[in-house]
């Protein structure tokens, strides 16, 4: 119970009124709290602690005080930027700007311009060993914010990931001078990453015979899993924490779902989050896909990436990024903050079934759970972005899980980014939902494409999958997003429209 | 190879190394690092160059022999002396 330690520190002997006292005050210290829990009020805190010592110990309010931190004396960036740091555990969370790079477009409004349009990002390109494969190649400058030596120096994961978030502070309208770097913290999404590194130096090595004293200093810092956040960090001189999270396929809605955690617990003031991969640079990821027969193959690069269509053969395995600024709803309505839309549900659970296999039922279980904890039932969402990479079992067995839980949701538009860029990996999350966020302003879900034959063992029941042309849904509330990988890892999120 | 030929060879190895650097007033009597944004992963870079390139190898105890473009030239003629210069 409350105060233990303090309880203990108490002299043995007490009367009675004495007991009586320290009781009504443990009433009146627990009402004090659940106050401080609603309004995060440092005053009522003084008050606990000088009035109700018995309960300075608990759990409670050690986790407020916690937040009810003031800024250091003298702080005037942190004053002028304006953040609060006393939170409640769920204080809302908004997207406050946006930074992508895709096959398709290298910023919101040319990677919507082209889901509308329907048009594939699908090339030929020469990959080491295999020849030709079909991926989505992304084309930004990598000179807009990088110096030709940090480019040579860091890796294409790094330069995707600092160009996607200095894109991204630059959306988000904040005055970056004045942010002080030590309230950032950067959580990006991965499926994985070194392998690109490794393959170039074993490479290189081969080109000597194998002698290992060829071998870079560069590899170690290029291949350490925090590489793609830690070069964010230098590129924009953020100090506080930054890491990537391994969550092979569901990572770009993971690195949203850090961020916004981090948010809640007050461990950071903005969240810079997402998802990034460089996969299309490791001869690796195709040539695993190949042996499991499922890397997608097509004499037209544009038709190759099929879900849930009936000739569908494969993955289209694609580079890309998708970076966004979160911030506590109070702090961006603060400074006046455009606001693309809230995450209100998001859950992550794993299947616990097979390594590469989906699992109908976790899938669904997920999604149920992010509905759960927004307070939604299934019918209240608009479009749900599916995962599907148009391998035979994904699509069927998320088909089954969406058929499961949106059924009955006739007005529920379906779709797939993957059929126009391919199957963004690590990034993937990120940049399928960032491509249906405009659909708060444009009343449109994008489309499918290449479902010329749909399989109907992809069946959703009564909600329809947008095929090759946008449908205009007059006005969008709810999004839900599905990002799932291998391993049985999954993982879900919902924004909404953003209403005061 | 001839001191101007190891020179000039130091030089392209810079140019990959620190593109973004004018190399054109790079003075031989005065340390890389005072002229230059070179820090020490670059400069294990050109060690590393030259390993890769023309098979020199190079001791740690003697890096210090690399610090200017004339110590560096001075040092490494008698370990490229057999070796041809590019093309």
């Amino acid at each position: 119970m409350y105060g233990k330690n303090a309880y203990n520190a108490m002299p043995k002997k007490r009367d009675s009124s004495a007991t009586g006292r320290r009781s009504t005050l443990r009433i009146l210290g627990t009402a004090c709290l659940a106050t401080c829990q609603s309004h995060g009020e440092p005053l009522l805190l003084r008050f606990v602690r000088r009035h109700c010592p018995f309960v300075v110990h608990s759990p409670q309010f050690q986790f407020l005080q916690r937040f009810s931190r003031r800024p250091a004396p003298g702080s005037a960036a942190r004053s002028a930027f304006g953040m609060s740091h006393s939170v409640t555990p769920r204080e809302r969370i908004v997207i406050t700007g946006v930074g992508l790079t895709s096959p398709i477009g290298n910023s919101l409004s040319e990677f919507r311009e082209s889901l509308l349009a329907g048009r594939s990002g699908v090339v030929v390109r020469e990959t080491r060993y295999i020849g030709e494969v079909l991926a989505g190649v992304c084309n930004f400058d990598e000179l807009r914010y990088q110096k030709r030596k940090e480019v040579r120096r860091g890796t294409r994961a790094g330069s995707i990931s600092v160009y996607c978030a200095n894109e991204a502070i630059r959306d988000s309208g904040l005055n970056w001078g004045e942010v002080p770097k030590d309230r950032v913290g950067v959580y990006l999404g991965i499926t994985e990453h070194g392998n690109v590194e490794t393959e170039n130096e074993i490479f290189e090595i081969s080109k000597f015979n194998y002698d290992t004293s060829v071998w870079s200093h560069h590899h170690n810092p290029r291949t350490v899993a925090n590489n793609p956040a830690g070069e964010v960090t230098l590129s924009l001189g953020i100090t506080g924490p930054h890491y990537t999270l391994g969550a092979a396929c569901a990572a770009g809605n993971i690195g949203f779902i850090q961020g916004m955690q981090q948010l809640w617990l007050g461990d950071v003031d903005l969240a810079i989050v997402g998802g990034v991969s460089e996969s299309i640079h490791t001869f690796g990821i195709f040539a695993s896909f190949k042996s499991q027969g499922a890397l997608a193959t097509h004499p037209e690069p544009a038709k190759a990436s099929r879900p849930f269509d009936k000739a569908r053969n494969g993955i289209v395995v694609a580079e890309g990024g998708g970076i966004c600024t979160l911030e506590r709803l109070s702090d961006a309505q603060r400074r006046g903050a455009k606001i693309y839309g809230e995450i209100v549900g998001y859950a992550i659970n794993s299947d616990a079934s097979d390594f590469v296999l989906p699992y109908a039922k976790r899938q669904a279980e997920c999604m149920r759970q992010a509905l759960r904890r927004a307070k939604l039932s299934p019918c209240d969402i608009d479009i749900l972005n599916t995962h599907a990479t148009a391998t035979e079992q994904g699509d069927i067995g998320e088909c089954q899980a969406v058929r499961e839980v949106f059924g009955e949701c006739s007005n529920l538009a379906v779709n797939n980014t993957k059929s126009f860029i391919g199957h963004a990996m690590g990034a993937a999350g990120a940049l399928e939902l960032l491509g249906n966020i405009p659909g708060f302003q444009d009343g449109y879900a994008h489309a499918t494409i290449n479902l010329d034959d749909p399989d109907p063992a992809c069946d959703c029941g009564a909600p329809q999958i947008v095929a090759n042309q946008a449908r205009q849904m007059g006005q969008v509330n709810y999004i839900l997003n599905n990002s799932f990988g291998m391993l049985g890892i999954n993982s879900v999120l919902i924004v909404r429209r953003f209403e005061p | 190879m001839q001191p101007e030929e190891i020179r000039q060879v130091l030089l392209d190895i810079l140019a990959r190394i620190v593109p973004d650097e004018d190399l054109s007033t790079l003075r031989d009597d005065v340390a890389f690092r005072e002229q230059i944004e070179l820090d020490s992963m670059d400069f294990l870079d050109i060690v590393m160059e030259l390993r890769k390139q023309y098979r020199v190898q190079i001791p740690e105890e003697d890096y210090p022999n690399l610090a200017t473009m004339g110590g560096a030239v001075t040092y490494l003629v008698p370990l490229m002396k057999d070796v041809k210069a590019p093309a």
